[in-house]
């Protein structure tokens, strides 16, 4: 099981992230962490939220085109190395990191959400090298 | 069905009668419209010199300029007391386009509209709306009176309001469904978006459009939402010559069947006005042989189609015009190639991650024209991945580029965002500075 993210199509221009945000607000949905990086015309507005398929379904009534995409959670507690302990076990099970956004609900509770080449793998790799993984409805409830 | 007998005529006996009305109809004119007069003197042109239907090509032509100089009612040849009807084109672009009927006209136009709504797939049984803007259009009316004469039950829904257009259509069981092809569209995205399926909530057996055109890729598209049970049918006519009635497709979809005994048609070389041989593809040119308030005598279309005389499966004999290619006034040049939004919309259509509507941006970016054409990402299309997103621009742009030979900005948005027509779509914005749009 994998965490299912919200990935949007918007357009570059003003008001577009607001009409996102709320219609998740109108339907009690809540964000859990987002990521949205500059691009020219569009971009992916890529969101963890409290119910992934209902956020699907507002948006769409809303005109918007969106997807939903299996990620990996992995929690990393806040020492130094930690970080680095991940990309190491991916990188030794030959995985590529696509994209990678972090979060922090309080001091000891950090996280990061991946996209890998393989999910599967890179949870598996993650596990052996002791990190744990953020399941899927701890992600939600958070 | 084949609803009239004229439609079944034999070459020679088609002639004749095309041959006796244009005589007819030249000494009328000549007689009754100044205007047109005037034009015959100036080729030195007179009625007793039409002898054959080849003839014809030396009359002059009449165009859409002709008509407004003599707005309103300069090209009615009967008395103000004999017209019961008068309706007039949008004008966007200027004063309208006025067509007056007599009592006999509606008549007649009636008859052929019915003739063409038969072969479009239109019968007795058929339970037709009629979602064309009801008033000065010739449209609704036109199909209205047509589908009455059939015996059709009709529902002048009109435009607007789709949801309740679709509560009708569910509610009364619309079979038949007049409307642009656009509108169409229009209406199985917002069943759609009210969380019904058009193919099973709405059953609709013939779709009867017209005052757009329908492309392959349209028709295609309209099958897709509406089901595979739909006969999807085109029909056409101007409101210059009197609306709807002039040519219309059966159920072999192999061109527009012509009302031979009420319209005379050629196609010309646009550039030169010589008249084609047939086959050729031109600007249609379109002389009406049986009307007594407008009998318009050769009017330049600006259509491009070309003719077709092999026989058509279904049993009429009539000749007919292929399905249209695109209008002279809606051609663009960019960057000095031709090109028409039918082109661009084949190539779109064809695209299953995008929607159906676009709008296509022409600009002057310093010294060359910049072609930017706005497209929706299908709702259940998105990805999660750049590359794939950017790969559906780059795609739509190689193809354009293979058809066109230019190079496209393709800008995808998100579904629902490009605006939507209840009557003719307008998907081109030339936004260049005037005096550049026609330099030939």
């Amino acid at each position: 099981m994998f965490i299912k993210q919200l990935s949007i199509f918007v357009e570059n221009r003003p008001g577009r992230i607001n009409d996102v945000t709320k219609a998740l607000a109108e339907n009690n949905i809540n964000v859990i962490c987002v990521s949205l990086s500059d691009t020219a015309d569009y971009g992916v507005f890529r969101l963890i939220v409290s119910n992934p398929k209902a956020a699907q379904d507002v948006l769409k009534e809303k005109g918007f085109s969106s997807t939903l995409t299996d990620v990996v959670g992995v929690k990393l507690p806040h020492h130094f190395g930690m970080l680095n302990k991940m990309t190491e076990a991916l990188s030794e099970a030959g995985v590529n990191l696509l994209y990678i956004y972090a979060f922090t609900s309080g001091k000891d509770n950090a996280a990061v959400i991946i996209k890998t080449s393989d999910n599967k793998k890179a949870k598996e790799a993650v596990k052996a090298a002791g990190l744990e993984i953020l399941n899927p409805s701890a992600a939600y409830n958070l | 069905m084949i609803w009239a007998k004229e439609e079944t005529l034999s070459r020679n006996e088609i002639e004749e009668i095309q041959l006796a009305k244009l005589k007819k109809t030249v000494e009328y004119v000549y007689e009754k419209l100044p205007a047109y007069r005037v034009k015959m003197e100036a080729v030195g042109v007179k009625p007793e010199h039409i002898k054959t239907l080849a003839d014809v090509k030396h009359l002059p032509f009449i165009t859409k300029q002709d008509m407004r100089d003599q707005y309103p009612f300069g090209w009615f040849a009967v008395p103000q007391k004999d017209i019961v009807r008068i309706h007039a084109s949008s004008g966007t672009t200027g004063k309208p386009t006025v067509v007056g009927y007599t009592r006999r006209d509606l008549e007649n136009w009636a008859e052929c509209v019915a003739r063409l709504a038969c072969a479009g797939g239109a019968s007795s049984e058929s339970v037709a709306q009629i979602c064309f803007g009801y008033g000065m259009f010739t449209g609704a009316l036109g199909l209205h009176s047509g589908l009455e004469r059939i015996g059709a039950a009709i529902i002048p829904s009109s435009t607007g309001n789709t949801q309740k257009q679709i509560m009708y259509m569910i509610d009364f069981g619309t079979s038949l469904l007049v409307a642009t092809p656009s509108y169409a569209l229009r209406i199985a995205e917002v069943a759609m978006e009210m969380g019904l399926n058009p193919r099973k909530d709405i059953n609709l057996k013939v779709g009867l459009f017209g005052s757009e055109m329908l492309t392959d890729a349209i028709r295609a598209e309209c099958v897709k939402v509406f089901g595979d049970q739909i006969l999807v049918t085109s029909n056409y006519g101007m409101s210059e010559i009197g609306g709807p009635g002039v040519s219309g497709e059966c159920e072999y979809l192999c061109g527009f069947h012509i009302n031979e005994d009420h319209f005379l048609c050629e196609v010309i070389d646009p550039k030169t006005g010589e008249v084609l041989p047939y086959g050729e593809r031109g600007e249609l040119v379109v002389t009406c042989l049986d009307k007594e308030t407008q009998p318009l005598v050769r009017y330049r279309t600006r259509d491009i189609t070309r003719l077709i005389c092999e026989p058509c499966k279904c049993g009429r004999t009539t000749i007919r015009m292929e399905n249209f290619s695109g209008r002279t006034d809606d051609m663009l040049k960019i960057k000095g190639v031709n090109v028409f939004p039918s082109q661009i919309e084949e190539v779109l259509l064809s695209m299953e991650e995008i929607g159906p509507h676009y709008e296509i941006i022409v600009e002057k970016a310093g010294h060359t024209d910049k072609l930017t054409i706005r497209v929706e990402l299908a709702p259940d299309k998105m990805t999660d991945d750049y590359q794939k997103l950017k790969g559906i621009s780059k795609r739509i742009n190689s193809r354009l580029k293979v058809i066109l030979g230019l190079d496209t900005i393709i800008k995808l948005e998100s579904p629902n965002t490009l605006q939507r027509f209840e009557g003719k779509a307008k998907r081109v914005r030339d936004l260049r500075p005037k005096e550049t749009l026609r330099n030939d």
